[in-house]
């Protein structure tokens, strides 16, 4: 395969990616999909490598499909869950960054409930970190999993006009897909009420709606966001069936896009709140499995890409 | 009290009370300031040569905070007494946030007696305008002023119930007692931490909208109007609340405010990829704002310049954004920093030095800030354009969290003055 040089120690974000450094992931990832379909998925790309899947917020499906990449390229995997609660103020952050830092490991896969968390944890180790999520900031290997999902899709994702729906302000998978859609030349608009959008959110190259009928006419791709149980009740709206009223994404709303419209959502999803069951059951419209499967495939390539040219004098890719 | 008598001479001496800006000499004789003017003869005095450095009166920092009593290893009165001499800051005014928080008369009899102790820069304290600064029960104004506070104030927190407000400033009033409000209305500003907009945005920080500092301060001027009490509107740092106290002033209203460094040297891309030193309350702003918090220095509508020293020790800052402690150490670099609207043309030196000088002291209502024979003897000795490097480990503070470890600033503190005594000097 042609060498490329992914000029990135970590992977923090999507932000300062270029469009043919998400072009290489992609690709090797379109590879690992195959793989990961035969009988036999293992190679030993990271044979002897060390995994630490770090995670300082629950999370079922992210660490899984971090741990089935790591081991289908031979890396050893290990599984760390961060109390919650001794954690609490993060003081503890990066004493757990050096001790972590002191094993030796090769990758360590980090989330964290506070953005910028896991930028300040990689400026203390000396192996590649991958931000898993980092509070609202972002969620890199989601975006690019997404951008798999579509690609392998639609053909490209150039062009393409995508509708992120729901909680952008609190989303980091809606700040990573911006990011990516964006350097990759896809149109992007935000659809939400007013109450779960940031502030000069159009600066970040979007464009903004606050009805999903107008916002969702002719779109290729509709990507729904989770409504977090806390933000359901009065505080950001004001009840769960209101909001699937106006924002939720049912086959009425769905029509108002193109008729091969994709529906995705990052999982895990609220039927009924922001998705409609029969919406999200579709096969010929809901890429929702698609994007499970593709994720296995992105963090493959990304651990590899961070994992395996590394050399014994510490970092290699500056 | 006589004693020792110390002449500078040859120095540019200013005067921003008289309005004074000329070479001259001045004589000190044990604590006091005994004469001054273009050539003043004591013979048997000791001579300092001033030759073109600036002598004025020492620094009046209306706002700090030094954790003693309760987080001496942040900083201590001792080392901020320190802090405060190495950069000309002659009387400083500490918040009454520390553990336990100054709501009673003993802990400003304490915070008295460990400055004598000190002996470094005066240091008064304010009171707590409620008590344990929770916000809904005064404290003993009139016993709390009786015994030596300064003004009463919430501290880092704003007095947030209207009612409650409104019962401090009309008893305050009773007293002739200041109010200094932290102005920020907190249901705003209580899930963000940096000022809303496109930074916040992609740093996915939560934002507060800058308005919450107008909305409450217009909350509040309303009631200064009602109840005529005397008010203090600290670290204003957006055009908004600018242009309101502009406003309050020109009807009258006996309302003053000050600014600290950070906001007029720096706005909200200083915290770049999640700088918490950067982290403030309130945050940083956008430029634009930055730039109404000069043009109401120039204009004078913001009256003084205060430090706003907030030390925290490295476990409070080396920490997520959100969990990070807010405020920047101070002392230190407030004569560089607010010597940064001179050199770059905003204001003459002579107003500068008021914001520092005059000004806070007739707030304050001390008899400090004026270069004036019978004076107390509390002086600056500065060189307005030695240029320098910011170095944060050389901080006499405890406490190094300061956002300008290597800015290039001009204008150093060369001898401080207190009472006559040199308590700092720099060779």
């Amino acid at each position: 395969m042609r060498e490329y040089a992914f000029r990135h120690r970590h992977l923090l974000g999507i932000e300062g990616l270029t469009p043919d450094d998400v072009n290489h992931v992609l690709d090797l990832a379109d590879g690992y999909v195959e793989l990961s379909r035969q009988p036999e998925k293992k190679r030993a790309t990271l044979r002897g490598r060390t995994l630490i899947n770090c995670f300082f917020e629950n999370s079922t499906r992210t660490r899984t499909s971090f741990e089935v990449a790591g081991k289908r390229l031979g890396a050893d995997v290990i599984n760390m869950a961060v109390a919650v609660s001794s954690m609490k103020k993060g003081e503890t952050l990066i004493d757990t960054a050096m001790t972590l830092n002191a094993m030796r490991p090769d990758v360590l896969v980090v989330r964290h409930p506070e953005s910028g968390a896991v930028q300040l944890l990689s400026e203390k180790v000396d192996c590649a970190v991958i931000n898993a999520g980092d509070g609202s900031h972002e969620h890199p290997t989601q975006a690019l999993l997404d951008a798999l999902t579509i690609r392998r899709r639609k053909g490209r994702l150039g062009g393409l006009l995508v509708a992120i729906c729901g909680d952008i302000l609190h989303s980091r998978v809606a700040r990573s897909n911006i990011a990516l859609l964006t350097v990759m030349g896809a149109r992007v608009r935000v659809v939400a009420p007013r109450t779960l959008l940031p502030a000069a959110i159009e600066h970040l190259g979007v464009e903004v709606f606050h009805d999903m009928t107008e916002g969702l006419k002719d779109v290729d791709i509709i990507m729904m966001l989770r409504l977090q149980l806390e933000r359901m009740h009065g505080s950001f709206v004001p009840s769960t069936r209101e909001y699937f009223h106006f924002f939720g994404l049912d086959y009425a709303k769905l029509r108002l896009a193109k008729p091969d419209a994709l529906i995705m959502h990052p999982g895990p999803m609220n039927r009924g709140v922001e998705i409609g069951s029969e919406v999200a059951d579709d096969i010929d419209r809901s890429l929702i499995r698609h994007q499970v499967e593709m994720g296995v495939a992105v963090r493959m390539a990304c651990l590899e890409i961070l994992g395996r040219d590394r050399g014994d004098n510490g970092p290699a890719l500056a | 009290m006589s004693g020792r008598r110390q002449l500078y001479r040859g120095a540019r001496l200013i005067d921003p009370e008289s309005g004074l800006d000329a070479l001259g000499d001045l004589l000190v004789e044990g604590d006091r300031i005994a004469a001054l003017g273009p050539a003043v003869a004591a013979a048997d005095a000791e001579t300092i040569d001033c030759a073109g450095l600036v002598l004025c009166p020492g620094l009046v920092d209306m706002r700090v905070q030094l954790r003693e009593p309760g987080a001496e290893h942040i900083e201590s009165i001792e080392s901020g007494g320190q802090a405060a001499a190495a950069g000309g800051v002659t009387t400083m005014v500490a918040l009454p946030n520390t553990e336990p928080p100054v709501d009673d008369v003993a802990v400003v009899e304490f915070i008295a007696r460990r400055a004598r102790e000190a002996r470094l820069a005066k240091i008064h304290t304010y009171a707590a305008a409620t008590k344990g600064l929770a916000g809904r029960e005064l404290t003993e104004i009139g016993l709390l002023a009786a015994t030596g506070a300064l003004g009463f104030t919430d501290g880092v927190k704003a007095v947030a119930d209207a009612l409650v407000m409104r019962r401090v400033l009309a008893y305050a009033r009773s007293f002739d007692q200041l109010f200094i409000q932290h102005p920020e209305e907190p249901s705003l500003a209580r899930a963000g931490e940096v000022t809303e907009g496109e930074i916040a945005t992609r740093l996915g920080l939560a934002g507060i909208t800058p308005l919450a500092e107008v909305i409450l301060l217009e909350r509040d001027l309303r009631l200064v109007e009602l109840t005529g009490a005397r008010y203090h509107a600290a670290h204003v740092s957006t055009g908004e609340a600018v242009a309101a106290i502009r406003r309050a002033k020109a009807r009258g209203l006996p309302v003053t405010c000050d600014t600290a460094p950070p906001y007029f040297v720096l706005n909200e891309t200083a915290i770049g990829d999640y700088r918490t030193f950067a982290k403030l309350s309130p945050p940083l702003r956008s430029e634009e704002d930055r730039q109404a918090v000069v043009a109401g220095l120039a204009d004078g509508t913001i009256d003084a310049i205060a430090s706003d020293h907030a030390p925290w020790d490295q476990d409070s800052k080396r920490l997520p954004f959100s969990s990070a402690s807010c405020g920047i150490v101070g002392l230190e670099t407030l004569l560089p920093l607010a010597l940064e609207l001179y050199h770059t043309g905003r204001m003459t030196l002579i107003e500068v030095l008021r914001r520092m000088t005059a000004a806070p002291a007739r707030i304050l209502r001390l008899g400090v800030g004026r270069l004036k024979p019978g004076r107390p003897a509390d002086l600056l000795l500065f060189d307005p354009d030695r240029p320098w490097r910011i170095e944060t480990d050389a901080f006499r503070s405890k406490s190094k969290n300061a956002p300008f470890d290597g800015r290039p600033v001009a204008g150093q503190a060369i001898r401080t003055v207190v009472d006559g005594r040199t308590v700092f000097e720099r060779r």
